[in-house]
């Protein structure tokens, strides 16, 4: 057991974990410091010197980064302290381009509400602001260094938290500008649009690229019929936008918002994630049955795919040819549903609503056609709902479409880590030992462990997986499986950390209540009570996806599934 | 295994040879080839030197660093017997005459010697009134022994203090010796450094040495000196540390625009691992350290500790909170301990000649010596050693020869940009940590800047801090933006454009900086800021309410003009104005076009009459 420690903050003793920082242990008796650079479990810096407190010493001292000692006597809120915060806030104001009323963050912005908390009511130091260009490069974000204050929380969470590292401070003193490496734009190097940066983005500086436009144009042009499928993720966090708690499942308003919005047809992409574990598994079986490339690897996540290309290439081979489950929908959508309907394919708009910002990219693959049109995050859902002025908490449930909007319980699971390997796992031991599987929640692979192992029994065989999310964790998993240290037969792997329930495009979440809540967990919560109340909870079981099989695929892993549901993959270079 | 008996061996042997004391047998001559003395032209002089020397018995030519003197460079000593003789200003037909007339004719060049160049009665640097009241421990080698060659070092005594530590002084007597001598860290901040090295001597799987050698104080050299011209004290300082601390690595932080230093570094490190001095099982105590060298790109920042500490590491340059010092958490987050190049240069004399020895020279609480690099309007600008408790009118007036033109002296800046201005009312201040602390400065790494009456205080501030705000890393908000602001409205006050509350911005500003900024760099920028207010504030608020410069040095705030009485019509102005804003009839008063003038005072100065006066 790690050592304890006494201290005294503002005349209250507390007790705790050697090393843990003043910040922290303020926030266990209910002293909330105000922080700008400081980000819970991704960035302690030191930078902004808001947190500053009088820890006795001849200056004060950032309490995110001061390490509680015994003893100590500190003081969070003497006038000098509140005069220093509240100065180092101005001068943050000072360098910051305050147009803050048509600002993508407004309202929802960390900068505004410290500096609102600290009374800032004017800034008497103006003087000359840096100018810098936005970075538009990117399919799926903003970067506007005229709103950064660099607090290198992006920095953190690209580099620290997912080993990526694609951008950076360069220059110095007042020139410093956080971006990526030669002045580079983030279109143009290894960044995997993952979206951690823009989640760890206090202010408007890294935003989602804003597609609602294109979708009201969609669902406003009369001769265009509009479909939607909504990825697992986004049911889980959608409710934030709206103030409910996190963790609050809101599947049925989600599909009423979503039909209320003007969508013609309203798909759940769960469903083709029960039609991707039919794939995949199928490839799975075939793999191992047929000595094919092992470990196989999953495909779900695009961010993965793109770290996959520019990292790990010679992991191409293990790579699940399978699209993904947005991929899949969409190819259905345009392939199978608008000849159904009879409805031409140019006049089908499908769209997607995802927990993803790299799912913007993955859609503009070249591989991939117009299957998808448009990409909206759950951030993007949230805005048109809002514009649409509906009073979200007060909607009544409703089912989504029939058919594409049909799940189990093991699709839905695909947006928290070690979901899908789960949903493979229902699945293919179903099929290989013709048995009925009892224990189907895989305790094993579920958690927030960065990195997963377990061994299922399957017939005669101990088929041995592993899961890791988030890149850095992928990188571990790897690097171990290329030095011959790990032996796998099947991996998941999610670029985020969490899954896609933490994907780069959900609600953002402000630092404050991520000091106090585990975010990743309570929306993981909700996805397995989601799981918990279906009927059906594994893919095979779906009746919509055994009925689209029947009338257009035939089998899985067949002709027909390889034309509309497979893929490839391409080299790409790291600079 | 080299042991002490070998290194008396070398002491003696080299002593003999080379001609390095007083009861020589031949003549040693020196020729000072550190950055300074080679920029000026010594390595021509030295090639001729030794050709001209080469079928000469009992003549030795050797390449030694700095003495200190650089103004004078190049220089070359010639040694016979117990007698020295200083040529300064040499140039290859005046080193040909002292070949010839004093080497091979043994008759002192007397018009080239130091003495005829500084007016007084001496022929060497030795004999100079600022040199004698210099008290020389860390600069005790600079400028007389060959660094290229580790065996003139062992001549002068060197390792006698490692090999004193391996063979008969435990850790604990070590870091106990260095407590008692009082020896604090010579790059300004004045910690004890046996604290330091106490510190850092719990149990740990890895430990490391640094050497800062980042100087980087505008005007500061203090540091090259001792790398160019003894660089075993140096290692051999560090090769202690590292038995003391049971750190098997050490590292020297050195800025990549020393090269000569690092060339001489990288010698020093050679020759002492061929000795057995440095690498494995060193004088076969079964103590291993190695020195590598780390090159930093310049920048400022990285002479802070944990800054160099992150670049050693191969991250930006950028400093880091303390707690945990580095003695906790170093480099690669393991114990460290980081010492200045001076701070060590103390060492191995502090262990071999003792504690009382070295308090016996400084105060009570800050004993030993402080090299200063004395610069700006002084008569001998170059290094000088004293000992610490020497006012800075002694150091002025003394060592430094008073300040040139008649001048009136107005203020020195200590500690670069760091530190902060001392007045003439202060001028008696011993310099020491404490008392410089009392008035509103710092000691720093040893630049020591002398302005005069034609200086302006608020542009001096703002000299200063331009330097900091461009060298400020961008890691926290009240350096990275902060002094921006405070700098903006300093050149707005040195621009005319200053306004009422600007002063009280500034003490503002200045005040949260120095509370809130994460590293040393920020809590001192404001530093010669608010000094100069403090004594200076008068000279501010002219500026500000008047939009005069009283030292009429802010071109904003200046005119020239030309005297008509006094104008003999000459036309030498007009000739020299750069964009021609002079005209006039020959004999006739010239007149000088404000809008067209640039105040580059071109004309002031070419003016045979001193007709050219500026308000």
């Amino acid at each position: 057991m790690a050592k304890m420690v006494s201290l005294t903050i503002d005349g209250i003793n507390v007790e705790v974990e050697e090393g843990t920082s003043v910040l922290k242990a303020a926030k266990d008796i209910g002293i909330m410091i105000p922080t700008l650079c400081y980000l819970n479990g991704v960035n302690s810096f030191g930078g902004c010197r808001i947190c500053v407190v009088d820890a006795g010493a001849k200056s004060l001292l950032a309490s995110c980064t001061l390490p509680a000692a015994e003893g100590m006597v500190i003081k969070t809120n003497t006038k000098e302290v509140q005069e220093a915060r509240r100065m180092n806030m101005e001068l943050i104001l000072s360098n910051h381009d305050r147009s803050c009323l048509t600002c993508d963050r407004n309202g929802k912005c960390e900068l505004q509400d410290t500096a609102f908390q600290m009374n800032v009511d004017e800034i008497r130091f103006d003087g000359k602001d840096t100018k810098h260009k936005l970075d538009l490069s990117s399919p799926a974000m903003v970067r506007d260094p005229n709103k950064c204050i660099l607090c290198r929380r992006c920095v953190a969470a690209c580099g620290r938290v997912q080993d990526i590292g694609v951008i950076g401070p360069t220059e110095r003193g007042f020139r410093t500008i956080v971006e990526p490496a030669f002045k580079m734009s983030l279109g143009d190097v290894a960044c995997i649009n993952c979206g951690q940066c823009l989640q760890a983005c206090p202010t408007g500086a890294i935003t989602i690229v804003d597609d609602t436009k294109k979708v009201w144009d969609a669902i406003a042009d009369p001769n265009k019929h509009v479909v939607v499928q909504t990825a697992p993720a986004v049911r889980a966090a959608l409710g934030e936008e709206f103030g409910l708690p996190i963790g609050t499942c809101v599947t049925g308003k989600m599909a009423t918002a979503l039909k209320r919005l003007g969508f013609d047809r309203v798909f759940d992409t769960d469903f083709a994630a029960d039609l991707t574990i039919m794939e995949e598994g199928t490839e799975f079986i075939g793999r191992l049955q047929n000595n094919g490339v092992l470990p196989m690897i999953t495909s779900c996540s695009p961010g993965w795919i793109k770290f996959m290309e520019h990292n790990y290439h010679d992991f191409l081979p293990n790579m699940s040819s399978c699209k993904s489950p947005q991929q899949m929908m969409g190819s259905v959508i345009k392939n199978y549903y608008a000849p159904k309907m009879n409805i031409p394919r140019e006049n089908i708009v499908s769209v997607s609503v995802m927990p993803c910002s790299a799912k913007k990219f993955e859609a503009g693959r070249p591989e991939f056609g117009d299957d998808v049109d448009v990409v909206i995050t759950t951030q993007e859902l949230g805005r048109m709902i809002r514009m649409a002025g509906i009073d979200f908490e007060r909607l009544p449930d409703s089912d989504f479409d029939p058919l594409l909007g049909d799940s189990t319980g093991a699709a839905v699971i695909f947006g928290v880590t070690g979901g899908v390997m789960e949903a493979a796992l229902r699945t293919v031991y179903e099929v290989l030992t013709k048995e009925t599987l009892e224990q189907i929640e895989f305790e094993s692979i579920r958690g927030m462990e960065g990195l997963k192992e377990a061994t299922v029994k399957i017939n005669d065989l101990d088929v041995k997986i592993a899961v890791a999310h988030g890149t850095a964790n992928a990188r571990k998993l790897l690097d171990s499986i290329r030095s011959g240290e790990k032996e796998y037969h099947f991996i998941e792997i999610m670029a985020c950390p969490g899954g896609c329930i933490n994907g780069g495009g959900q609600p953002l979440v402000d630092s404050e209540i991520k000091l106090k809540t585990n975010v990743v967990k309570q929306r993981a919560k909700a996805l397995y009570s989601e799981d918990r109340g279906k009927a059906l909870r594994k893919s095979h079981e779906n009746p919509s996806v055994q009925q689209v099989y029947k009338d257009w695929l035939g089998e899985p892993g067949g002709h027909k599934s390889h034309e509309f549901l497979h893929t490839k993959y391409v080299e790409r270079d790291l600079y | 295994m080299i042991t002490k008996k070998d290194l008396d061996k070398i002491k003696a042997a080299t002593l003999t040879e080379n001609y390095l004391d007083d009861s020589r047998e031949g003549i040693r001559v020196t020729v000072g080839m550190a950055t300074c003395g080679i920029a000026a032209g010594a390595k021509p002089l030295f090639r001729l030197l030794k050709e001209g020397t080469a079928d000469l018995e009992k003549v030795e030519v050797k390449m030694v660093g700095c003495i200190g003197s650089c103004r004078l460079e190049p220089m070359i000593e010639v040694y016979e017997g117990s007698k020295r003789t200083t040529y300064v200003f040499m140039t290859p037909e005046k080193c040909q005459k002292v070949l010839d007339e004093h080497i091979k004719g043994g008759k002192v060049v007397t018009e080239y010697t130091i003495g005829a160049a500084d007016k007084e009665n001496a022929s060497s640097i030795t004999e100079m009134s600022y040199f004698k009241s210099q008290k020389r421990i860390v600069l005790r080698n600079c400028g007389t022994i060959d660094p290229e060659n580790i065996d003139e070092y062992i001549a002068r005594g060197g390792y006698e203090a490692l090999d004193k530590v391996l063979t008969s002084m435990s850790k604990e007597d070590v870091v106990n010796t260095l407590l008692s001598s009082g020896l604090r860290g010579r790059g300004g901040a004045g910690f004890p450094t046996g604290l330091k090295w106490k510190f850092t001597m719990a149990e740990a799987d890895q430990k490391y040495v640094v050497c800062n050698a980042d100087e980087g104080d505008p005007g500061a050299f203090m540091n090259r000196s001792v790398l160019e011209g003894d660089p075993h004290a140096l290692l051999e300082a560090m090769a202690i540390a590292g038995y003391t601390i049971g750190a098997t690595i050490g590292y020297i932080y050195i800025r990549a625009e020393y090269p000569l230093a690092v060339e001489r570094l990288k010698i020093a490190i050679k020759q002492a691992e061929d000795k057995g001095l440095l690498g494995k099982n060193i004088m076969g105590s079964g103590v291993d350290f190695t020195i590598e060298l780390r090159l930093g790109a310049g920048a400022f920042v990285c002479g802070e500790e944990t800054a160099l500490i992150a670049s050693i590491e191969g991250e930006r340059g950028e400093p880091r909170p303390k707690p945990p010092f580095p003695s906790q958490s170093g480099v690669f987050g393991k114990p460290t301990v980081i010492n200045n190049v001076g701070t060590f240069a103390n060492i191995p004399q502090i262990i071999v000649k003792g504690v009382d020895w070295f308090k016996s020279t400084g105060t009570e609480k800050s004993s030993g010596t402080k090299v200063f690099a004395l610069g700006g309007k002084i008569s001998n600008p170059g290094l000088v050693e004293v000992p610490m408790g020497t006012t800075l009118r002694d150091i002025i007036y003394n060592m430094g020869g008073g300040i040139p033109n008649g001048k009136k002296f107005k203020a020195a800046q200590t500690g670069g940009p760091s530190g902060g201005c001392i007045p003439v009312d202060h001028i008696d201040t011993p310099i020491d940590y404490d008392s410089l602390a009392e008035i509103g400065t710092m000691m720093g790494s040893g630049g020591l800047i002398i302005m005069d009456e034609d200086n302006c205080m608020v542009d001096i501030a703002r000299y200063f801090l331009d330097f900091t705000v461009d060298e400020s890393c961008g890691k926290c908000v009240p350096c990275r933006i902060g002094t921006k602001r405070m700098l903006e409205i300093l050149e707005r006050i040195t621009t005319s454009k200053g306004k009422a509350d600007d002063i009280s911005k500034l003490k503002e500003l200045g005040k949260n900086i120095k509370l809130t900024a994460l590293c040393g760099l920020g809590q001192t920028a404001p530093n010669p800021v608010l000094s100069t207010i403090r004594y200076f504030e008068q000279e501010y608020e002219t500026h500000i309410k008047e939009h005069k410069c009283p030292a009429g040095s802010c071109q904003a705030m200046i005119a020239y003009f030309i005297e008509a009485e006094k104008c003999i019509g000459c036309g030498l102005c007009a000739r020299k104005c750069p964009v021609d804003a002079i005209s006039g009839e020959k004999k006739q008063p010239h007149k000088i076009d404000r809008s067209k003038c640039i105040k580059c005072g071109a004309c002031m100065e070419a003016c045979p009459v001193d007709a050219i006066y500026k308000r």
